[in-house]
């Protein structure tokens, strides 16, 4: 198209007010949350500039635990995530009848409002009268009733498979779309070849696949990361703390305790792991789309 | 040929059959477990749920709490008219932004365009809790907490950058000579884009507005569970949330209640499910 100076002011004018309200919402706040993290901000009506106090406090609290522990949970929550939907999407992959069901099946727990999807799992959690100790007393696991979300360790656990839960349809459906973009006729060829189906997945499926659920893996660590529904809704970072994550003591911090200068310190050193994977999962994809060109 | 060729890669052992469909049961039952016994639980009297061991089908099971829940959880129908409400204008708003930007980025070449278009995808790395303190000042200082606008506000800023993507890629595949006629009839940028390009792009316009209406009624949560205290504006998730956090939970008439707010998005889902599943996955992988 023409390069003219009134098509690039007409492109600006379009963009103009999607660009004006990220702004507002999203650009100002960041910039603002950097300021505040070096000040005493709280419900008083003055404000002082304190320095590096927010950061230093971080480091001799309990937060560099709650940064460990956020890593630990994030780890196995999108390599469970990725198991598990690349599982499904090799299943669905298949020409069976009745595939077309199958795949609208996957899709509720993310469609669904998440709340709702969470308390369903509450009440599986539920130590007297929930379906999974229920089972497991059953099928003699257990002897006893195991409430999941009263102890920490099982709670960290709960909150991690319910978490799986909601992403698996996610990466399920991506992993699909990547499996059905390889070329039929690579198959063929093998198949001619006399390559049985194992072998076929193993040399041709998972190399072709392996691009994708790299992408997938750093997404999905992105909202992982900043997972605070599912948390919150089934311990709000208890039992005694041992599912609290750095988005939700941030929001103890912030929100409830009102404290929002050292909120604001958290937030920041949130947006700087953040920073660092985004930069990550560019260098990544452009190296992989690179090799994809050769 | 090569149709017959699939059709025979595709034949199936019967003991290879009854692995992938046992493959695709354990699947399905993790991803569907909860909602059966939801639903299960939703017809189960609350005796029998408070009881001994553990019994998965329910017994004199009946719809009775679908009745009981109306009385117990007062506000809900204004809880599911809110969360229509806030849905709804969420996603007229997004679609008055992001429809423009979009056909700027799919059709106009200019300086800074790869950036700014990184720049938008790149909200989505943030959730909406890293910037609650200075958007929560922010309402405090002009009056605005506790209101609709609250709610509605910043979570269209993170509805934009999936729509965004969706409606350029849609945009980008309809073919210029179009517009490049009109041009050569004299027509203004503005005019091609309200009656040349509007009308193409509508069957796009269509999924990107049923995407974000779908992400808009899911994602309610953080901000209405902090921008708003009054009852009579919560969504549905937070209000059945106050109601789940209570001591003693009323399990079947949560989980009816609960099964009556996923409706409609249930209903969404069958009959749109083919839009779905291409709005969703497009742009995804080439």
């Amino acid at each position: 198209m023409q390069a003219r100076q009134s098509a690039i002011i007409f492109a600006w004018l379009l963009i103009a007010p999607a660009l004006l309200y990220i702004t507002a919402i999203v650009a100002y706040p960041l910039v603002d949350t950097f300021i505040l993290s070096f000040t005493d901000a709280s419900l008083r009506k003055t404000t002082n500039w304190v320095g590096w106090v927010n950061y230093e406090k971080i480091f001799n609290d309990t937060f560099a635990t709650v940064i460990v522990r956020t890593f630990i949970w994030t780890f196995f929550s999108v390599s469970i995530k990725m198991i598990i939907g690349t599982f499904g999407a090799a299943m669905l992959n298949t020409a069976v009848p009745g595939r077309t069901l199958f795949r609208v099946l996957t899709m509720p727990p993310w469609i669904v409002p998440m709340a709702i999807g969470i308390f369903m799992w509450g009440w599986m959690y539920n130590g007297q009268f929930g379906m999974i100790s229920g089972v497991l007393q059953r099928t003699g696991v257990v002897d006893g009733p195991v409430a999941f979300l009263a102890y920490g360790s099982t709670a960290f656990w709960a909150t991690i498979f319910t978490d799986v839960w909601i992403g698996v349809p996610m990466v399920t459906l991506y992993m699909l779309a990547a499996m059905q973009a390889i070329p039929q006729d690579l198959y063929e060829a093998a198949w001619t070849d006399g390559a049985g189906r194992f072998y076929r997945f193993r040399r041709i499926t998972l190399p072709l696949i392996l691009p994708a659920m790299i992408t997938m893996s750093m997404i999905s660590l992105i909202s992982t990361f900043n997972s605070f529904d599912i948390i919150w809704i089934l311990t709000r970072g208890g039992p005694s703390g041992e599912t609290t994550t750095m988005i939700i003591d941030t929001y103890h911090t912030a929100i409830g305790s009102k404290k929002y200068g050292e909120g604001a310190a958290r937030a920041v050193l949130i947006c700087i792991f953040l920073s660092i994977f985004c930069v990550a999962y560019f260098r990544v994809t452009s190296r992989l789309s690179q090799e994809h060109a050769r | 040929m090569s149709y017959d060729k699939t059709a025979l890669i595709n034949r199936y052992r019967w003991y290879e059959l009854v692995g992938i469909y046992a493959g695709i049961a354990v699947f399905l039952t993790f991803v569907l477990a909860p909602f059966v016994e939801g639903f299960l639980v939703s017809l189960k009297p609350l005796s029998q749920l408070f009881s001994s061991p553990y019994r998965f089908f329910p017994e004199n099971g009946s719809f009775d709490a679908y009745i009981t829940m109306w009385d117990s959880v007062p506000g809900f129908a204004r809880y599911i008219f809110n969360s229509f409400f806030i849905s709804t204008i969420a996603t007229l708003v997004v679609l008055l932004l992001v429809v423009p930007a979009s056909y700027a980025f799919a059709r106009f070449e200019f300086r800074g365009r790869g950036q700014l278009l990184g720049a938008f995808l790149a909200v989505n790395m943030f959730s909406g809790a890293v910037l609650l303190i200075p958007l929560f000042r922010l309402m405090r200082s002009m009056g605005v907490l506790n209101t609709y606008f609250a709610m509605i506000v910043p979570g269209v800023a993170f509805l934009v950058p999936t729509a965004i993507w969706l409606l350029r890629t849609y945009m980008m595949r309809i073919p210029r000579e179009l517009e490049e006629a009109a041009y050569v009839d004299g027509a203004s940028y503005f005019y091609t884009f309200r009656r040349v390009v509007l009308p193409l792009a509508m069957p796009g316009i269509a999924v990107v507005a049923i995407t974000t209406f779908i992400g808009a009624y899911a994602q309610q949560f953080i901000f209405a569970l902090t921008f708003n205290s009054k009852t009579e504006y919560m969504p549905l998730p937070i209000g059945l949330f106050a109601y789940f956090g209570r001591q003693e939970v009323i399990w079947n008439e949560l989980m009816a209640a609960s099964f009556v707010g996923i409706a409609p998005a249930m209903i969404v889902i069958f009959f749109l499910q083919r839009y779905l599943v291409s709005g969703l996955t497009a742009g995804a992988v080439k």
